[in-house]
């Protein structure tokens, strides 16, 4: 009896979790790429899947509608910060950029190196602040960058992630393979532990992705507010006991690129909907 | 007064002798064979109804995380990364549960489970969790008692 009880409370779990499993994310009339063969690198996975796969049929129509999407009340407010001007130059981000949608593309081929170092979108973005506005930095996973961050990559939404990961890129490629592969904290865990080889099962409530990062920045229902790649990668890290590396730092900034390599194909979906 | 004392003395006495005479095995010091733990870690029985709070509660075992279990129904969401532990009892003897839930990689190396009874030999663990194991000896003797109970 209580067998059967659990087999039905199992399927219905699963039923919830993975309704949207094979769905097509469509926004405005446009489809995505929520799915796709593995990049040749993965050894171990046959199937990359955006993490939009995996949540609930009421978090997946919330990407659906801009509209319904609470991500663009923040995006609304960076286009505002856009204008802004700030710092000794008298400069905003429009004094230089006519249009921030000349940034469409850019969120795909990031993180990049350039002279010698690695740089993320907000590298990017505070490398205008300090040195052409003369502003001070802007914090790496603040409200003002997250959702300035958001909104330039809000511009590639719909291409497909293609990062480097050879020549020059390749040390940092595999500095952040390495870490994806390192078990840390008390839990003694990595990435791949629940991304790679259980992604698809629950673990406890919710239902483990692949990790993807291609949907960031993005809005989480968790904290009601857009949230960075190295945040996340921060809330992992605790969550397992360990002691996070910093944000903005060379370990995350490694890990994103790796991470970003295991989505190439898929859409950008910035700003996804996550719970 | 001078009785009470007295009193108090003898129990105290009796106390520290007892808790001396079933010293609690150290993380570190847990001995296994072939992945298994042979003796109890503390001394004591687990107690099955502690254990059952231990393998339900988030911030202890947090079990049902990662393995379904039929006879905690009452829950609502059962982990599928782990073997469901249904019957569980029948499967496994005492000391290779205790084995198990104290590091289960002694006999599954690349197991995703974390270890319940070691405090140490982890990287770069939240200070607050520095130097601990996750359960403690009785915690982990609880939750081998309660798996016990699960039979088919």
């Amino acid at each position: 009896m209580k067998r059967a009880l659990l087999t039905t409370a199992c399927i219905l779990a699963a039923t919830a979790a993975s309704a949207g499993e094979d769905s097509t994310l469509s926004i405005e009339g446009e489809d995505y790429i929520t799915q796709t063969a593995a990049p040749e690198h993965m050894e171990y996975v046959d199937t990359i899947y955006s993490g939009w796969t995996f949540r609930t049929d009421e978090t997946q129509a919330l990407q659906m509608d801009d509209f319904d999407n609470p991500a663009f009340v923040f995006l609304d407010q960076a286009i505002d910060q856009w204008d802004t001007v700030e710092g000794s130059e008298g400069k905003s981000c429009s004094s230089c950029h006519e249009d921030v949608a000349d940034f469409a593309g850019l969120k795909t081929s990031l993180p990049r190196v350039e002279n010698g170092e690695l740089v993320t979108l907000t590298n990017l973005v505070n490398e205008c602040v300090t040195e052409r506005m003369g502003s001070k930095e802007w914090k790496y996973s603040g409200a003002k960058m997250s959702g300035m961050t958001a909104l330039i990559a809000h511009q590639s939404r719909g291409m497909t992630m293609n990062v480097k990961i050879d020549g020059d890129a390749a040390p940092f490629w595999e500095q952040g393979k390495e870490l994806y592969y390192q078990r840390v904290g008390q839990l003694d865990m990595a990435c791949s532990n629940c991304h790679e080889d259980n992604y698809g099962n629950m673990i406890r409530a919710d239902h483990l992705s692949q990790g993807q990062i291609n949907g960031f920045p993005l809005y989480r229902l968790k904290n009601a507010k857009i949230n960075t790649t190295h945040g996340r990668f921060k809330g992992c890290m605790s969550n397992i006991r360990a002691v996070p590396f910093k944000e903005g730092g060379p370990e995350f900034k490694a890990l994103e690129l790796y991470i970003a390599s295991r989505g190439q194909g898929l859409s950008v979906e910035t700003p996804a909907v996550r719970n | 007064m001078k009785l009470k004392g007295a009193i108090a003395f003898a129990t105290a006495t009796v106390a520290f002798t007892g808790f001396a005479a079933f010293a609690e095995t150290k993380p570190m010091d847990v001995s296994f064979e072939d992945g298994m733990v042979a003796v109890s870690l503390t001394g004591q029985a687990g107690d099955p109804v502690e254990g059952r709070k231990v393998f339900m509660n988030r911030k202890l075992g947090n079990c049902l995380a990662c393995h379904q279990n039929a006879d905690m129904m009452e829950q609502p969401f059962h982990g599928e990364v782990g073997p469901a532990l249904d019957g569980v009892g029948d499967r496994w003897e005492e000391a290779d549960l205790r084995g198990i839930v104290s590091n289960a990689k002694n006999m599954f190396p690349d197991s995703i489970m974390p270890a319940f009874y070691i405090d140490s030999g982890y990287e770069r663990p939240l200070e607050k969790f520095d130097g601990k194991s996750i359960l403690s000896a009785q915690q982990v003797e609880d939750v081998v008692a309660y798996l016990l109970t699960l039979k088919e």
